[in-house]
This record gives C-alpha cells, structure tokens and sequence, in this order.
C-alpha cells in the first residue's frame, strides 16, 4: 500500500463561505458554504453554521478546488538539499495548490532500497506540509542492469517504480519488471528516451537546433520508446504511466495503444504544453529541461490529447536546480524547471483563458488523472472525504517572477509571463499546508 | 536619453547589411597599415584587449592578438590550459576576474554556445565573440566576405557551395547567415548525417549531391572534424570514403571557381593537396583578410561604443598615422 507522508499538526476547523465549489469528478459545480471539521469535509450546504471552534474564511468570488495531485516532482531529498527539500518542496506545492506530490528516485543515493525509501519517508514526515509519496528505481542505482527489491518497496509504501531522468535501455529488464511488478499493482513510470538517438543532445531537434549548432534531439528519440513499452505492457496486461510525453508521435502511439487496451496512463508538463523550442533561440538555460520543449505541432498535439483523453495527467515534473548549475553555457547547463507554483496560473492564462482547454479537463488531468494512475485517494470535494482542497482566486493576475518563491530554486521556464490565479489557502491530509491572504485579503472578493 | 546598449559582435545577427559594408571598408582601409614597413597605428592606444580563449586555436587567437597590436591595444591572451580554468573556476568567475582589469574589448573563444553572450553580461567590456561551440563565428564570415569580394570584386549574387560538416560548423553557421545577408546564394552540400535537418529554414539550399559544387562561383570547403568522427558515430562510414565522395579536388573544379577554407586543413580529406597549393584556392588570402578584418571590427566597436553612437579615433589620432 503507497504510503504517504506529511508533517502532523492540528486537524483543520474551518467554514469556507460562499466560494464556487468546482470538482468535475464530483459533478460538484455550486456556490454554497464548505465546512471542514476535523480535518474531513463534514458538510456542503448554503448559509452553514460555523459551531464552536471553527474559523470562518469569506470566500466570495473565489474558487475551492480539490486539491491537486502531481505525479511527478523531484524533492531531491535525499541527497540534494541544496537544490530542493522535504520542507520548502512541499511548500512550493502548497503554494500551487497541491495537496498530494510523487517524488522522483533520481537522488544521491538512488531510493532503490527499502531502508533509503524509508529514510526519505521520515524527512517528509517531518519536513512535509503536504502528503509525500516516493516512486523507487527500478534498477539498482538506475543503472538499467538489475531490478530493485520491488516486493520489498512495495511493502514499505513505494508509490510505484521508475529510473526517471534516464530511460531503460534494456527491453529485456523492462519486460522483467513489468513481469514482476505487475502483481503488486504499481505502476512502472518511464521516461521515455532512446538512448542512442540522443547522446550529445541538448534540445529538441528541427530547424532552432540547426540554427544555434545546439545538439538536437529527434523527436522519435521518445516516440520509440514509446511503442516499445506499450507493446510490452501489452504483452505482459502490466500498466505503464508514461512520463512527460513530448511529441506528437507519442501521443499517436498511446491513442492507437489505447483502442487496443493497454493499461496506460501518462503525462503532459505545462511547459510543454505552453512553450516550443522556439524560445531557445534566447539561450536562457532556463528553457533546457529533457524532454527538450519541442515545434508547435507536437505542443498542439498535446493540446489535442488532453481534450481527446489520449493524456490523463498534468505533472509539472518540477525540477529545482541550484542557480551555479543553470548560470553556465546552455550546453554545460543541468536539464529542468522548476512548476509546483506555475502550474495551474500558467494554464488557467494560457490554455484555459484563450479557450484552448476547459477547466474542466485541466482539473480532471490535474487531480483524478494522477490519483487514480497512481492508485491514491482522489482529492475530492465530498462529504466525509479528508480535506484535500484549495482556495483560489482563480482570475488574480501576476507576473512570474515578480512573487517570491517557496521552492529553494528559481530555474522557471515562465519568467517574465503573465500568470492567472493564485491559490490562498491549501488544505493537505486535514491540515492547513498553506495560507497567503496578503495581496487578496480575507472578504475583499 | 535611453540607456545606451553596449556593441558586441556575438554573431552575425548583431550586424545588418550597412554594419558590414562599413567594417570590410575600413578593414580594406588598413591594408596599407599591415603592407608598410612600421606595421603599427596609434589608434587604440591606451585601450586594453584580452583575448580569452577556452579552446585551441592558430590563427584565430594569433590574428586577434596581432590584430589589436597592430592598432597600438594592450593585450592580454588567456588560454584555458594552464590557467584557473583548469583548477575549476566556472566561466563566470573568470570573466569577473578579468572584468576587474576594466578591458576594453574581451575576444572569446569557448566550446558553448552563448558563452560569448554571458561574457557580454557578465562583464562591462564590448566583446567579441571568436567561436562559441557550433554556434558562430562571425570574424570569419566578415574575413570570407572580404576575400570573396576582393578576388571577385562583388558579393551580390555569388554562389556559394557550402561543402562538408556542416553540423559541427560554426563558420557554417555564421557564413550562411552573413552571406544570405550580404545577398549571396548559398547551397549546402555534404552527406545526409552532416546537414543538420530544418537548416533549410536560413535560407540556405540542401543538396545531397556531390555534383551540386559545379554550380557554384566559391566552394567553401568545411573541416572534417577527426575529433567528432570517432568509431560508432558512423556520419559518415570512412574518411577514406568520405574524400572520394566529397572531398574537392581538382578533378571536381571547373576553371575560375575559387576555394576557400576555414583552417585547418586536412590535406587528402576534405580538400585535396592540389587544391590546396593551386591558384583557386585563397586560404591564405582569408588570413591576410582575417588581419585586416579583425583590426576594423576592434575599430569599429571602440569608435561605435553604442548603438547609435559614433567616437572618430582618427580626429584623436591622425588618419592611420604611424605609431
């Protein structure tokens, strides 16, 4: 069973009054009162009585969400604190109106063992404002030669398995674990890279790449890693969860794959649904991230599976660096961004604003995609349900970069963009993960 | 007033059409500075060059250096090897180091990309950029430019075989840019795994076939980088192959069409050794130009320190007056 972890504090008591209350899972879409007594949703109705104890928060003209599920965040704990950690990760993801995050296995060492995974469950569960589940390598050190103890990580609450930031080059090992794997009911989550095609590649490859003289990329590089590991999730009835998909051939093969059968979930980023690899040409290494930012096609391609259902998750795959890691030339620079605070502002102004995607399925891929791909407990606005939800004012405009940042890096992509909505009030595992009501105070709708 | 924006040459992006014409004129206005028997003018006096250079290189960071000698600059040349490069200083802290003697001019070699844009904002010198990775190398086109104009006399509607590697060039790079700019026709020509795809995109003619060199008024022959060409990479399947394919020799030519070449050759690769010594070849008028061309564009960046701005050195100075 995944285990999840989060700092314990007081169980929250507290009436949100007359916010819109949106969860399309729910078919919940109304203006009423939400109380939380205990750290569980105890009542949705009009004109609630606040009883004993419980703080009201006037939440007119805002919007409560269920909270947000990323499967797919680098906490860099353990071992790259410096970049990232339990505490100011969490805080970042509260602030994006997270309330449950996958962590990535990519960290020094590799949690490819049952006591590193439980060391990491400890950090969160003492440093973490909201609930940390940790995926496992699949192979030993992410070396792509021996699978990890998987019985054993299932055992101590792994949240699934996954080399994450390398591909496995070895269709015989992947065949094995999904083989292995697939009686514990995890998933297996694959960054998808055909090593060979991208060796000395540092962005995407199409007419940018041959401008700079930046090593490309080609976009089949993913697409056949792809179609091999749904082929073999096929053969072996196991799920894969396809990482940060990229380009539009892989979307093709996951739609084709689907019609078959195929237990697949997997994810979009919003960088790549909102940026191209036009933007390289600036040579901010703050745009290099793998998989590279690809043409405008592959990002309307995106666009396209989300709406069609070919792609059921949104992760930020928010990947803190340390600024002397990203203040070199573009080839030197580490790949990532960071995304738990950008994610939904960035989509609401980009994709949800202009009419590209409704809201609707933005929530959808941002909370009951990932948590059921993952297994976990959907975030939900119900009553009974833990509370797991945010209070957003979902029309504030800001500029990224203009705010001050809760993760310890500032590698974003979007510097410099107009961000719409902004999340107020967090609620995670029952407890109040994060509260900022300064630019929009209590009342003032 | 806005604030004045610092001039740099970091690629041929930063010039337009009249920026090019001004510095081949000036740099033809030098020829007879670098012909006389003192070889020297005072016009940078008291201006301070470092030329930085993070890969090795002849006849880029000699002509640079000689360049800036020639116009009466104090130069200081840093390579990498033997410096704080080697002991891990990021690129970042050596510019700042060598910020801190207030250069006037930072020339820059490096193996990435965009180091010469982090030099420009990382220091407060006009910088120019002598090769960043396979990004650009716009003194080289500037001296092709000027070698092609002064053996042909126009640059107008030239055409141009762009023969070889052109995915590891930077000279290609910057060349297909100015020469686009500057009006001439431009074709690439090497074998697939060489011709980067979307390069079509500059303006630029692919053609896969070895025939297409007939065509053109230049051929510019590319270097075959050995170092790129290790076993497994297979762009190509043998060097050996590769010359009798591609390689220009003077079976290839047809009478009056020129040779160029960037340096450094590989006789019995990418150009024959008959090419190489014939008449059609002007690589050693491309180092003559290189002399000439760098010293008009330290010039050119000191006597137009801003956009918009004009300096005149020669009122200070005298026209090219002798040291």
């Amino acid at each position: 069973m995944t285990r999840l972890a989060q700092r314990r504090s007081d169980p929250a008591d507290l009436l949100i009054r007359g916010a819109r209350l949106y969860d399309p899972t729910e078919g919940l879409d109304v203006t009423a009162d939400l109380l939380v007594r205990g750290g569980e949703v105890a009542q949705i109705a009009d004109a609630i009585a606040p009883g004993g104890g419980v703080r009201v928060v006037e939440a007119r003209g805002r919007t409560v969400l269920p909270g947000l599920v990323d499967p797919h965040v680098h906490l860099r704990v353990p071992g790259q604190e410096y970049k990232e950690d339990c505490a100011t990760g969490s805080a970042a993801a509260a602030q994006g109106g997270y309330t449950t995050i996958l962590s990535m296995p990519n960290t020094d060492p590799t949690i490819d063992t049952g006591a590193s995974l439980e060391a990491a469950l400890e950090r969160a569960a003492t440093d973490s404002v909201v609930q940390v589940g940790f995926l496992a390598a699949v192979s030993v050190g992410r070396a792509g030669e021996s699978l990890v103890e998987m019985r054993d990580l299932a055992d101590r609450g792994a949240a699934g398995f996954t080399d994450d930031g390398s591909p496995i080059p070895s269709a015989r090992l992947m065949r094995r674990a999904l083989q292995y794997a697939h009686p514990l009911g995890l998933p297996i989550a694959l960054h998808e890279e055909e090593p060979t095609l991208t060796k000395g590649g540092h962005m995407h490859e199409g007419a940018v790449s041959a401008a700079l003289g930046i090593g490309g990329w080609p976009g089949v590089a993913e697409t056949l890693m792809v179609a091999r590991d749904l082929r073999l999730a096929e053969l072996e009835q196991a799920h894969i969860h396809l990482q940060h998909l990229s380009v539009r051939g892989s979307v093709e093969e996951v739609a084709r794959a689907r019609e078959r059968g195929v237990r697949v979930s997997c994810e979009a980023t919003p960088h790549h649904l909102v940026l191209t690899d036009e933007v390289v040409r600036s040579l901010d290494s703050n745009f290099k991230m793998n998989p590279p930012l690809a043409t405008d096609d592959d990002r309307r391609a995106l666009i396209e599976g989300l709406r069609s259902g070919a792609i059921d998750c949104i992760a930020t795959d928010h990947a803190p660096h340390a600024i002397h890691e990203k203040e070199v030339p573009f080839e030197e620079a580490a790949f990532g961004v960071t995304g738990l605070e950008t994610a939904l502002p960035v989509l609401l102004e980009e994709l949800v604003e202009p009419g590209h995607l409704p809201l609707e399925t933005v929530v959808r891929a941002m909370t009951a995609g990932p948590a059921t791909a993952f297994g976990l407990e959907r975030p939900a606005l119900r009553v009974g349900a833990p509370a797991n939800l945010a209070v957003w004012d979902l029309e504030f405009p800001w500029v990224c970069g203009e705010r001050p940042w809760r993760t310890r890096s500032t590698n974003t992509c979007f510097g410099g963009m107009r961000m719409r909505g902004l999340c107020l009030l967090t609620i995670a595992g029952g407890m109040v993960a994060h509260e900022d009501w300064a630019e929009r105070p209590l009342g003032a709708a | 007033m806005g604030i004045a924006t610092r001039r740099h040459l970091l690629g041929m992006g930063d010039l337009d059409p009249a920026d090019v014409e001004r510095i081949l004129e000036t740099a033809a206005g030098f020829e007879d500075v670098v012909e006389r028997d003192v070889k020297k003018v005072p016009t940078l006096r008291g201006r301070t060059v470092v030329n930085l250079f993070y890969e090795s290189s002849t006849r880029t960071s000699s002509s640079f250096e000689l360049a800036a000698k020639r116009l009466s600059a104090d130069t200081v040349s840093v390579k990498a090897a033997g410096s704080s490069v080697d002991k891990g200083e990021s690129l970042k802290d050596t510019i700042r180091t060598l910020n801190a003697y207030r250069p006037n001019i930072i020339v820059i070699r490096h193996p990435h990309i965009g180091a010469a844009q982090l030099t420009a904002r990382w220091s407060d010198a006009h910088v120019v950029n002598a090769g960043d990775g396979k990004h650009q190398h716009p003194t080289q086109c500037l001296l092709d430019l000027y070698a092609i104009r002064k053996r042909l006399g126009r640059l107008r509607d030239v055409k141009v075989a762009i023969v070889g590697d052109v995915l590891h060039s930077r000279v290609a790079r910057s060349n297909i840019e100015g020469f686009r700019m500057m009006g001439l026709d431009v074709t690439l020509v090497g074998p697939p795994a060489l011709i980067p795809p979307g390069i079509e995109a500059t303006g630029a003619r692919v053609a896969d076939d070895p025939a297409a060199m007939a065509e053109a008024d230049v051929v510019y022959v590319l270097r075959m980088q050995h170092e790129r060409m290790e076993p497994g990479q297979n762009f190509v399947p043998t060097l050996r192959e590769y010359a009798r394919v591609w390689g220009v020799s003077g079976r290839r030519l047809r009478p009056g069409q020129i040779v160029m070449h960037p340096g450094p050759m590989n006789r019995g690769v990418e150009i024959a050794p008959d090419v190489a010594d014939s008449g059609a070849s002007l690589v050693e008028h491309q180092v003559e130009a290189g002399l000439v061309v760098r010293m008009a564009v330290l010039y050119d960046l000191m006597t137009r320190p801003t956009i918009g701005e004009v300096i005149d050195l020669r009122e200070r100075t005298g026209e090219w007056g002798a040291a």
